[in-house]
């Protein structure tokens, strides 16, 4: 029995910011203070406020250290763990009260989540099973082998309102109810954990924090659509998630949760894990399945559909790792208590991950049809530095982009849809006045053009045409018509591309022209970039008047574009300079001004 | 793992480890002063004989809790238990003895001990 147990994030945010030295640190520390009877450490999954990593939890007192160091750890040690005194410097400031802490729900950041996916993460230790047992784990697979028919489970998932968490928003019950019915020898459960949007982190989180719900989702679709054998696809680049997956799917066997005759019932199931090598269009179900079968990444014509005929040819299910990880906590708690959040349309929660220009980056997870008000300002602590909200990019290169002057959108699916957006995996990127919406677009053609596999000419050409236009356009050489043929050339791409990819792809381009046209029109006509991002439209001036002649600018110059004489106004030699910013950084006077 | 009950047991069995973590409406607090003065005193034995006693009798609603100095050395060393909804109640010289009555009486029976208590030692 230890008296205080101590949380450690072990995600890959705080993972890279050294919470794997601290834990060395802290069990040295520990065991030097003669506590190593008395204290435990816990490595756990992500709490989500990655901003403040690495994040470190003391259990009874609940008190939450944020951006801890190496350093910190012999005082936390001598004081709080010894001596029973919290070291208040270090708290996350929100937490401390006037005259108690106070507990971590009560901050801004998770005030107004709802954890279901992300209930585990940063609460249990993912490496024991034991501790997935303690929150009630697979006790819904159990429950689902010994008290419903395949054809119940199949009805409870219909009825909650579950819908793909992985960007389409496919009803997951209707998918499972397509495939049950279908006879073959043999029948899988696929789990997509290729998550590629730039930004998204939440299924590597989930795989992180809590890899035995995954387990336990699979055996239990394995169940309901007569699966004996199930595959999750990971991305090599999570090494942690991987690692931690493989240790449930060996833990779960050995407590016999995976295997033959699970829990007596004569249902066997089991899994194994595939690497995927980083394409992004291995996140699209059936270039998953063609990677899995041990051939080329590229996605095949649908129909026939995976439900039907997919990986190796047979009836297949494939859900991405946030839809399973609602699945045991819909069986245990009833599809009402599920369908009871979000809004008409869409059930439940969502996570997202939130980056850019915010306050708080890391991952949250809101009940569907909380307003992106909500999301930005109070959970994300609004924009850094005093800037303006200008837009918010949901859904990565497949998405698009939702304006200041909207803000009050309740996020779910058909709200997303209908604004020409998509919920995608959850990426959530903040941008502020600083940032130039043609620039964004080009920056998601620039990784569409990367990831295109290349099978078809809509998408393999097409992206490639939609990059040129838009460098075009940043580059000042743009024309209206350009504007037109890039609005053509996207309905054109969308419509006739084989896969989610190349139909997708130029959701960014055309959400940015839907609200920022103007924007583009500037880049084209006055050859200026509003938000000052695009160097080829950029020029650098010395305001003469505020000039003080303290020659600071010319002697940070990389490539001597500044001349004047000390104490007279300088001038920037417009063909020589490169545009990197230094200059401006430097002048203490405000003097220098980009347009 | 061939049925229901095999797993309820091995949940019961490692919540009973995760009690520390949990936040609890009817929580019973013992904290123990651990400053430099009690743990001169004795305060270390005091504090494991407290963890130990809860978890014997698997008592999930109790954490056991440290301090520091509130003022009265002499009296070292010292713990205070909270019931719900109810005043605190401190204790001075506590001994390892003394913890399996003040848990048995006053923790699970809601009997203060009051001639183990500093109003009573104060006299």
């Amino acid at each position: 029995m230890y008296r205080s147990h101590v949380l450690v994030c072990g995600g890959t945010g705080c993972t890279s910011s050294n919470s794997l030295k601290i834990i060395d640190k802290l069990e040295e520390e520990i065991a030097k203070q003669g506590l190593s009877e008395e204290v435990k450490v816990v490595r756990t999954g992500c709490f989500g406020l990655c901003a403040l990593g690495p994040i470190m939890v003391v259990y009874p007192e609940g008190a939450f250290y944020s951006r801890v160091t190496v350093e910190d750890i012999p005082e936390i040690v001598s004081e709080h763990l010894l001596k029973g005194r919290i070291v208040t410097r270090l708290l996350y400031d929100e937490t401390v009260g006037k005259d108690e802490i106070k507990s971590l729900n009560e901050t801004d950041f998770y005030k107004k989540q709802v954890r279901v996916a992300l209930r585990n993460c940063g609460v249990i230790d993912p490496e024991s099973i034991d501790e997935y047992i303690a929150q009630d784990g697979y006790q819904a697979l159990g429950k689902c082998l010994t008290e419903y028919t395949p054809e119940q489970v199949i009805q409870i998932i219909s009825d909650s309102g579950l819908r793909g968490r992985g960007g389409g928003g496919f009803p997951t019950g209707r998918k499972w109810a397509l495939c049950a019915p279908n006879k073959a020898p043999q029948k899988y459960v696929v789990c997509n954990a290729d998550e590629g949007d730039p930004g998204a982190f939440m299924d590597r989180s989930v795989l992180e924090g809590d890899p035995h719900c995954i387990v336990e989702a699979m055996a239990i679709a394995g169940y309901a659509i007569g699966a004996t054998k199930g595959f999750v696809y990971v991305r090599a680049e999570y090494p942690i998630a991987v690692k931690r997956l493989q240790i449930a799917i060996d833990e779960a066997r050995e407590y016999g949760l995976l295997g033959k005759d699970i829990f007596g019932s004569g249902f066997d199931f089991d899994m194994e894990i595939r690497l995927g090598a980083g394409a992004f269009v291995c996140g699209e179900e059936t270039a998953l399945m063609t990677s899995i079968e041990g051939n080329r990444g590229e996605p095949r014509p649908r129909p026939p559909y995976p439900a039907v005929k997919g990986l190796f040819g047979m009836p297949t299910v494939e859900n991405n790792v946030e839809t399973f990880a609602n699945v045991p906590q819909i069986i245990l708690r009833g599809a009402d208590w599920f369908a009871s959040m979000g809004t008409e349309k869409s059930k439940g929660t969502k996570v997202f991950a939130l980056g850019g220009k915010i306050k708080h980056t890391g991952l949250v997870e809101i009940p569907m049809g909380t307003t992106l008000r909500e999301i930005v300002e109070e959970i994300g602590g609004g924009i850094p530095n005093g800037k303006k909200f200008k837009a918010a990019q949901t859904g990565g290169p497949s998405g698009g982009c939702i304006p200041a002057s909207l803000i009050d959108t309740a996020i779910d699916y058909d709200n997303l849809i209908s604004l020409g957006c998509m919920m995608g995996s959850g990426g959530m990127i903040v941008m502020d006045e600083d940032t130039c919406m043609v620039d964004i677009a080009k920056f998601f053609l620039e990784f569409t053009v990367d990831e295109s596999c290349g099978k078809c000419t809509p998408c393999r050409v097409g992206t490639k045409r939609l990059l040129e236009k838009l460098e075009k356009i940043t580059n000042g050489n743009g024309t209206l018509q350009d504007i037109d043929d890039l609005e053509a050339l996207c309905h054109y791409i969308k419509e006739n591309s084989l896969c989610g990819l190349g139909q997708t792809a130029p959701n960014p381009v055309l959400s940015t022209l839907r609200f920022f046209r103007d924007e583009y029109v500037a880049h084209v006509t006055e050859k200026r970039c509003p938000a000052g991002v695009c160097k080829s439209l950029l020029s650098y001036q010395i305001v003469a008047e505020k000039c003080k002649g303290c020659t600071a600018c010319s002697r940070v110059c990389p490539v001597g574009a500044i001349s004047g004489t000390v104490k007279n106004p300088h001038v920037i030699d417009t063909a020589k300079c490169i545009k990197c910013g230094a200059c401006m950084e430097k002048c203490r006077f405000g003097a220098i001004v980009k347009r | 793992m061939k049925t229901l009950a095999e797993l309820q047991a091995i949940r019961d069995r490692a919540r009973e480890k995760m009690t520390v973590r949990g936040e609890h409406e009817n929580a019973v607090r013992i904290v123990v002063g651990m400053a430099t003065c009690g743990i001169a005193a004795g305060a270390r034995p005091v504090l494991n004989a407290f963890v130990d006693e809860v978890a014997k009798r698997h008592l999930d609603n109790v954490t056991v809790g440290q301090t520091g100095c509130i003022g009265m050395c002499q009296f070292e060393p010292i713990v205070e238990i909270t019931m719900p909804g109810k005043d605190k109640v401190t204790y001075g010289k506590v001994t390892p003895e003394k913890v399996a009555r003040i848990v048995a009486d006053h923790v699970v029976n809601g009997n203060p001990v009051a001639e183990y208590t500093i109003g009573e030692l104060m006299k």
